[in-house]
């Protein structure tokens, strides 16, 4: 997946160069921070079969995609995954495939490389093994670990993404030490953003400025020491920041993403916003979805906004920040994102980080289960 | 070539990470790897396409200095500082 400042130096000229396919949303883990919708469990009927999913791959083609994403989910969960990834390279995408490694088997794994796949990216959520287990609802910390180093052995190029919460974010350095040890290609600290699953447990999961600056200073040390032997990725959370990100380089400009039941996406959070429709690859082409529904007319371009972003003279940079997050936190999307301090919502996301500071007692986490009734205790 | 590291005759070949590989949507050469997507001028992908680990940086100039129209020493200087370049970001690396 693109990540914020990562080259892209392609103009897409219109093309959804980034495809990312969610083949499930079904998943053996149950993170506590997973941006994958609230309903997750209805959406398992529906899931696209393997035909449908290839045809999804010849238009997305023909539409000028270029790096395609499996994920999910958990994409291992799919047992056609082999051989979509085989017709996705006879098409010509660079295949890139998002897992958390749990059913990553080594027979898989040779059989993903067989058919193709260019690189893999695997989540890692601490260097202790009862942090990851307990935060993940599952004893997987040794099996992940097992699965980098065996992703490693097969050569291919490594991505170790690493979502970052209050909870992990003081482990940075042995998570670094971990990743060199290992010869990770990528390290991706992704501080997590707040949909779904992470925006119900934000209060817990928010950390505090003190702590990004210095998990921001250990990253620096090490860029330093390892030059360009390890990528490392470290992007301040837009809560802290007097600007918003940039999301997804614009509506509808270079990314798409379909969901297990085939609805076109011009991001993968965007059914949080109420009153939109999100037709689907069954009923339409994937050249209409992208270049003519409703949904992704909606906020491409700059037409949509309202002031302070219509008149900014930074509305190229940033095209007014996420649209899911302006719904969320100020219930209209076409608002300005309020993590800019330009915008009149700007104290909702003050008051939250505030929150985060005040000593107080602390909430158990919800975890992603149907309903969100498991819990782990405070 | 006196402030270069890249010595006539180097031996460079694209990383494993990268592929490089005609698009026809983009009309043109580009450069894919796991975190993007590079669209190369036509007289980057001729170099690129050249640096398959067997033909030494000498031979690379004899025969772009021949398929380009263009005086031999910018040719030749331009090799040189593109292959800087890209070994700078990582596409590229010397074989032993
Ligand atoms: C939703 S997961 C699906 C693939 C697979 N189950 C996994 O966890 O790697 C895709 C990626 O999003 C990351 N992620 C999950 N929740 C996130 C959040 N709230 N903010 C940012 N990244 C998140 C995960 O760490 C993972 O790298
Ligand atoms: S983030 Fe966690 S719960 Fe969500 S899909 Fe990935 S592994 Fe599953
Ligand atoms: S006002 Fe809008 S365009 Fe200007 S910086 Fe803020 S979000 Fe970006």
């Amino acid at each position: 997946m693109p990540k914020d400042g990562s080259v892209t130096s392609l103009d897409g000229l219109g093309k959804p160069m980034w495809l990312v396919l969610e083949l499930t949303y079904r998943c053996p883990l149950k993170c506590v921070w997973c941006n994958n919708p609230l309903d997750y469990d209805s959406y398992a009927s529906k899931e696209l079969s393997t035909e449908e999913w290839k045809q999804v791959l010849r238009e997305g083609r023909e539409l000028g995609a270029l790096q395609l994403g499996f994920s999910g989910g958990e994409p291992m969960l799919r047992d056609d995954l082999e051989e979509l990834v085989a017709e996705a390279e006879s098409l010509g995408y660079y295949t890139n495939l998002i897992t958390s490694g749990v059913g990553l088997t080594p027979e898989r794994l040779s059989a993903l490389k067989q058919a193709g796949l260019k690189q893999i990216q695997l989540s890692l959520q601490s260097a202790q093994r009862t942090l990851t287990d307990q935060l993940v609802g599952a004893r997987v910390h040794d099996l992940k670990l097992d699965t980098a180093r065996r992703i490693k052995a097969a050569g291919f190029p490594m991505v170790l993404n690493v979502p970052v919460f209050r909870q992990n974010i003081d482990q940075v350095e042995e998570i670094l030490a971990l990743a060199e040890e290992i010869g990770v290609d990528y390290l991706e600290f992704a501080n997590i953003q707040y949909y779904n699953w992470a925006l119900l447990n934000r209060e817990e999961l928010l950390p505090s400025r003190e702590q990004i600056d210095n998990a921001e200073a250990a990253v620096n040390r090490a860029r330093a020491r390892l030059g360009k032997r390890m990528t490392i990725y470290f992007v301040i959370p837009d809560y802290f920041e007097t600007r918003p990100k940039a999301c997804m380089n614009g509506w509808g400009s270079i990314h798409l993403t379909i969901a297990p039941d085939g609805a076109a996406l011009p991001c993968q959070e965007v059914r949080v916003i109420e009153g939109l429709e999100f037709p689907t690859v069954r009923e339409h082409s994937l050249q209409w979805l992208w270049h003519e529904s409703p949904l992704f007319m909606k906020f491409r371009g700059d037409e949509w906004m309202k002031e302070p972003c219509r008149t900014c003279d930074e509305k190229e940079k940033d095209y007014g920040g996420c649209r899911c997050q302006a719904f969320l936190l100020t219930g209209e999307a076409s608002n300005t994102d309020p993590a800019c301090a330009k915008s009149p919502d700007h104290h909702i996301i003050e008051s939250a980080i505030l929150g985060s500071r005040k000593p107080r007692e602390h909430k158990p986490l919800i975890m992603r289960t149907p309903g969100g009734t498991t819990v782990i205790p405070s | 070539m006196a402030d270069t590291t890249i010595q006539p005759q180097d031996k460079f070949a694209l990383n494993p990470m990268f592929l490089l590989r005609w698009e026809k949507t983009q009309d043109a050469y580009v450069l894919l790897y796991p975190e993007g997507v590079i669209k190369l001028n036509a007289s980057a992908a001729e170099i690129l396409k050249r640096c398959n680990g067997a033909a030494t940086v000498a031979e690379l100039v004899g025969e772009l200095q021949a398929l380009f129209n263009e005086d031999d020493i910018i040719v030749e200087n331009g090799i040189y500082r593109f292959l800087e370049t890209s070994h700078a970001k990582g596409w590229i690396s010397n074989q032993p």
